[in-house]
C-alpha cells in the first residue's frame, strides 16, 4: 500500500471512529432536552412532585451525556482542517457558513444555557429556568438542523458552480439550505433522536418494575416512552420511505449497494437477505422477493427500472456490504421497536403492563435498539455515498490533506482511541450508577431555598438571591 | 471586489479569539492551578468558581474556528493541516479537561484522580500548545504559491520560540486564572490566590521581556511593523498601566483589579500582535483578501450570522454571566 492510501485510510478510520463516537451522544441527547422541557413545563403546568423527581433524575442523566457529546463535536469542527485540508479548502465556502451558523445558533446556545440548567436552579425565577430547558432543547435541535444541512449538501450537492481553482462557489443558499432532501433527512435525524431516548425512558422504567422499586416514576415512565415510541416509530418509518425516494434518484450507486442489486431491472425484484459477493458480482445464500416488489419498495411503482451496480463503473462503486448489513440491521431494529412499543402501549391502556414480566423485560433489553439503528442509518448514508465526499463532484481520496505523514496519523488516531475508550467506559459507568441510584427524594423546599447553597453575599438567603433573581422577579 | 465583508469577518474573528483567549483562559488557568490546590475543599473551590462558565467560555474556540472556516477557508485548511500533531493533541487535552467537571463529581474517591489529573494536565497541555502555534505563527509557516501548505515535517512548527511562547502562555492564563479565583472566591482561597499573583505576574513579565529579545534577535517580520507603525506602542503603555493596576490591587487586596489588570495584559498583547499581522491572515504570507471565501459565502454568514446572531450570542453570553455574578463559596453546588 503506497503511504498515500495508508493515510488515506487511517484518517477515514479517525474520522468514521470519532464522528460514530460522537452522534451516539447528540441521539441521546436531543431527545432528552426536549423531554426535559416536557417534564419542566409539565411540573409548571400541574405542580406534582413526580415529575420534578422525574426532571431531577434525567437532568443528570442528561449531564453526562451531554458533556461527552460537547468535547467530542469539538474534535469534529477542527478534523475537517486537520485530515480533509483539501474538502475544507474547495468546499469550505459552503460547509465553513453552514457549520459557522450551527456554532452561532445552536452549540454557543446550548452551551450557555446548559450552565444555568445544571447550576442556576436557585438563582433564576422559575420562568427563566423554563426558558433555559427550552433554550438548551432549541440549540441541540438547530445544531442537528445545520448538521443534516451540511451532509445532504455533501450527499445531494446542488446550489453551486466550480471555480476554475477547484473551490465550490455558493450561488443559492435557497436550493442549499431548502433543498427537498434536507426536508426529508433533518426531521429522519431528528426522529431518530426523539425514539432513541423514548426507549432509554421507557427501558429504564421497566428495570424499575422489573426491581419493583420507584412505583410511580417507574410507570409513568415506562407509559410515557413507549407512547411516545408508539406514536413516532411509524412516522420515522415513513420518512426512512422517504429518504429512500432522493437515493433512488440521486444516488444510483448507494442504492444498488443497498439493494445488493448487480443488474438493471425492470420491474425489479427484491432482495431481503443474501451475502453480497463482490467478486463474483452476485449474491449467496439469497432469499429474494419476487418482482414487482422491488420496484414497489424504491419507487412506489409496479413497474419502474432500477440501476444495478453493473451499469456503474466499478471505481463509482461504494463497499457493498456495509451499506447492505447496516440498512438491514436499522430496519430490524425499528420493527422490533414498532412491534414492542404498539404491544406496549396496547397492554398500558387497561393496566395490563406490569403484569407482564416478558414484556417489561423485553422493554428494558430494548435501550440500546435506537443508537444501533441510527448508527447503521449512518454507516448506510456515508459509507454508501463513497468513493465520494461529495457526491459526484468530489473524491474521498482528493479530500485528504495532502502531506500528512502515516505515522503522524497512526499517533493521533491511538491518541483519540485510547481517551475515547477511557472517557466512554467511565461515561456509560457513571450514567448505569446514576440510574440504579434511580430518582432522589423531592427536596423539602423545592423552589428558591436550598440548605446546601453558600450564602454569597451578606448573610441573609434573600440577599443570596444575587443576579436575575432579584433583578427580574 | 468587495473588501467591507472580509474585514468585518477578520473582525469577528479577531473578536471571538479574544474573547477566548480571556475567558477560556481564566478556566484553563484555573485548571492548571488546580494541580497546586493544597486539599480537596480548595479543588472544589475553585471548580466551583468556573463550572457554570467553562462550556460557555470554549465555545468562543469554536465559534473563531468555525468563523476562520466560513470566511477564509484556505486559511483554515492551511493553519490546521501544518499544526496537524499540535491541534489534535489540544483537541485531546480539552476533551479531558472537558469531561473532568462532570466526571470528578460521579466517580468514587479513589478513582477521582483521574480525572484531576486529566483536569490540570489537560488546562496545561492545550494552554501550551496554543501558546506554541501562536510563537510559530508569529514565526511564520511556508506557503506555497497555490495557498496551500508545501507540507515538510510534522514537526515544522516546532522552535524554542515557539515553545518559549507555549511557557508563557501557561503563566498568564495562570494569572488570569488566579485574578480569576481572587475575583470569585472566598479565603482561604481567595487569599492563597492573592500570595500567588505576584509570582506569576513576575513570571509573564520576564516571558515578555524574554519574547521581545528573541524577536529583535532573530529580525521577525514582526519587529519591522513596529518601525513602520509607530502607533502600535501605545499597547505596551497599557500592559505597563495593567502591571500597576495588578501590584495595587494585591497590596491593597481589591478583588476586581488582578482580574481586570491581567485581563489588560492580554488585551494588550493581543492587540499588539493583531495589528502588527494586518492586513495578514497567516502571518507575513496570505493576506485577508486572499484568504477570503467568496463574496457569496461571505454576506450570507453576514445578513445572519453577522449581524443578527452574533449580537444575540453576546447577549446571552452576558446574561448567563450575570446570572453567576458575586462571590461562590467554597462548597460546590451541584444537583
Amino acid at each position: 500500500m503506497s503511504t498515500e492510501l495508508l493515510t488515506l485510510l487511517l484518517s477515514r478510520i479517525q474520522f468514521g471512529f470519532t464522528v460514530s463516537f460522537h452522534i451516539i451522544f447528540p441521539a441521546f441527547t436531543i431527545g432528552l432536552a426536549a423531554w426535559l422541557v416536557f417534564l419542566e413545563g409539565l411540573h409548571l403546568a400541574t405542580g406534582r412532585p413526580v415529575y420534578r423527581r422525574l426532571f431531577d433524575f434525567w437532568l443528570r442523566i442528561f449531564a453526562v451525556a451531554f458533556g461527552l457529546g460537547v468535547v467530542s463535536g469539538i474534535v469534529l469542527a477542527f478534523e475537517f482542517g486537520t485530515n480533509w485540508s483539501e474538502l475544507a479548502r474547495r468546499t469550505g465556502p459552503i460547509q465553513g457558513p453552514l457549520l459557522a451558523y450551527e456554532t452561532f445558533t445552536a452549540f454557543a446556545l446550548e452551551a450557555s444555557f446548559f450552565g444555568v440548567l445544571i447550576f442556576g436552579r436557585n438563582r433564576v425565577p422559575r420562568w427563566f429556568y423554563f426558558i433555559a430547558c427550552l433554550m438548551v432543547a432549541l440549540g441541540t435541535t438547530l445544531s442537528a438542523f445545520w448538521i443534516m444541512v451540511n451532509n445532504s449538501w455533501m450527499q445531494v450537492p446542488s446550489g453551486i458552480h466550480l471555480a476554475a481553482d477547484g473551490m465550490f462557489v455558493p450561488d443559492n443558499w435557497r436550493a442549499i439550505i431548502l433543498s427537498a432532501v434536507v426536508w426529508v433527512r433533518f426531521p429522519h435525524m431528528l426522529l431518530a433522536a426523539y425514539v432513541t431516548s423514548a426507549f432509554c425512558i421507557a427501558a429504564t422504567g421497566a428495570w424499575y418494575i422489573l426491581q419493583n422499586r420507584e412505583r410511580t416514576e417507574s410507570r409513568a415512565m415506562m407509559r410515557m416512552g413507549l407512547g411516545i415510541a408508539a406514536v413516532l416509530v411509524p412516522v420515522q418509518m415513513f420518512f426512512g420511505h422517504l429518504n429512500g425516494e432522493y437515493v433512488v434518484r440521486h444516488q444510483p450507486s448507494k442504492m444498488a449497494a443497498i439493494e445488493a442489486r448487480w443488474h438493471d431491472e425492470k420491474p425489479a425484484s427484491e432482495v431481503l437477505f443474501a451475502w453480497p459477493d463482490v467478486e463474483n458480482r452476485r449474491n449467496r445464500f439469497a432469499v429474494t422477493l419476487p418482482a414487482p416488489l422491488g420496484s414497489l419498495i424504491d419507487s412506489d411503482s409496479l413497474s419502474a427500472g432500477e440501476v444495478g451496480l453493473e451499469s456503474i463503473p466499478p471505481e463509482n462503486w461504494p463497499p457493498v456490504r456495509i451499506p447492505f448489513f447496516a440498512f438491514r440491521i436499522m430496519v430490524g431494529c425499528g420493527v422490533v421497536m414498532l412491534v414492542l412499543a404498539w404491544v406496549g402501549s396496547w397492554l398500558a391502556l387497561d393496566d395490563r403492563l406490569e403484569a407482564r414480566r416478558w414484556l417489561l423485560w423485553a422493554t428494558f433489553l430494548s435501550f440500546p435498539l435506537g443508537f444501533i439503528a441510527t448508527l447503521t442509518g449512518w454507516f448506510t448514508a456515508e459509507v454508501g455515498r463513497q468513493p465520494w465526499v461529495v457526491y459526484g463532484l468530489l473524491r474521498t481520496a482528493q479530500a485528504a490533506t495532502p502531506f500528512l505523514a502515516p505515522r503522524d496519523v497512526a499517533l493521533t488516531l491511538l491518541l483519540f482511541g485510547g481517551i475515547y475508550i477511557l472517557i466512554f467506559s467511565a461515561g456509560i459507568l457513571y450514567i448505569y450508577r446514576l440510574l440504579r441510584q434511580g430518582p432522589l427524594p423531592t427536596p423539602i423546599h423545592p423552589e428558591r431555598t436550598n440548605p446546601k447553597r453558600p450564602l454569597a453575599v451578606g448573610g441573609s438567603d434573600s440577599q443570596a438571591g444575587i443576579g436575575l433573581d432579584s433583578s427580574l422577579s | 471586489m468587495n473588501t467591507f465583508f472580509p474585514y468585518f469577518w477578520a473582525a469577528v474573528l479577531g473578536l471571538s479569539l479574544l474573547l477566548y483567549v480571556l475567558l477560556d483562559g481564566f478556566d484553563l488557568g484555573v485548571g492548571i492551578l488546580f494541580g497546586f490546590a493544597r486539599d480537596e475543599a480548595a479543588r472544589r473551590h475553585m471548580l466551583s468558581a468556573i463550572s457554570p462558565v467553562w462550556d460557555g467560555n470554549e465555545t468562543w474556540l469554536v465559534i473563531g474556528g468555525t468563523v476562520l472556516w466560513a470566511a477564509f477557508p484556505t486559511a483554515y485548511a492551511l493553519i490546521l493541516s501544518a499544526f496537524y500533531l499540535p491541534i489534535c493533541l489540544m483537541l485531546c487535552a480539552l476533551i479531558l479537561r472537558g469531561v473532568a467537571f462532570e466526571f470528578r463529581q460521579r466517580a468514587g474517591v479513589h478513582t477521582r484522580f483521574v480525572w484531576d489529573i486529566g483536569f490540570t494536565g489537560g488546562s496545561f497541555i492545550a494552554t501550551f500548545v496554543q501558546g506554541v502555534v501562536v510563537g510559530a505563527l508569529v514565526r511564520g509557516i511556508s506557503v506555497g504559491a497555490d495557498g496551500r501548505f508545501p507540507g515538510g515535517g510534522a514537526l515544522d512548527w516546532a522552535s524554542p520560540f515557539a515553545f518559549l511562547c507555549g511557557a508563557g502562555l501557561c503563566l498568564g492564563n495562570a494569572l488570569l486564572g488566579a485574578g480569576w479565583l481572587v475575583l470569585k472566591s472566598e479565603d482561604p482561597l481567595r487569599e492563597r490566590s492573592y500570595r500567588i499573583i505576584p509570582w506569576l505576574l513576575a513570571g509573564v513579565l520576564i516571558f515578555l521581556i524574554l519574547a521581545f529579545l528573541a524577536a529583535l534577535r532573530m529580525d521577525l517580520s514582526v519587529m519591522h511593523r513596529w518601525i513602520e507603525r509607530p502607533w502600535l506602542e501605545v499597547f505596551p503603555l497599557i500592559g505597563v498601566l495593567a502591571v500597576i493596576t495588578i501590584v495595587f490591587g494585591v497590596r491593597r487586596r481589591r478583588d476586581s483589579w488582578p482580574f481586570a489588570g491581567a485581563a489588560a495584559i492580554f488585551l494588550a498583547a493581543f492587540a499588539t500582535l493583531a495589528a502588527s499581522f494586518l492586513p495578514y491572515m497567516v502571518p507575513f504570507s496570505l493576506t485577508i483578501l486572499e484568504a477570503a471565501a467568496p463574496m457569496s459565502s461571505l454576506s450570507f454568514i453576514f445578513w445572519g450570522a453577522g449581524i443578527v446572531v452574533l449580537p444575540l450570542t453576546l447577549m446571552y453570553t452576558i446574561i448567563v454571566y450575570t446570572v453567576f455574578k458575586g462571590k461562590v463559596g467554597p462548597s460546590a453546588e451541584y444537583p
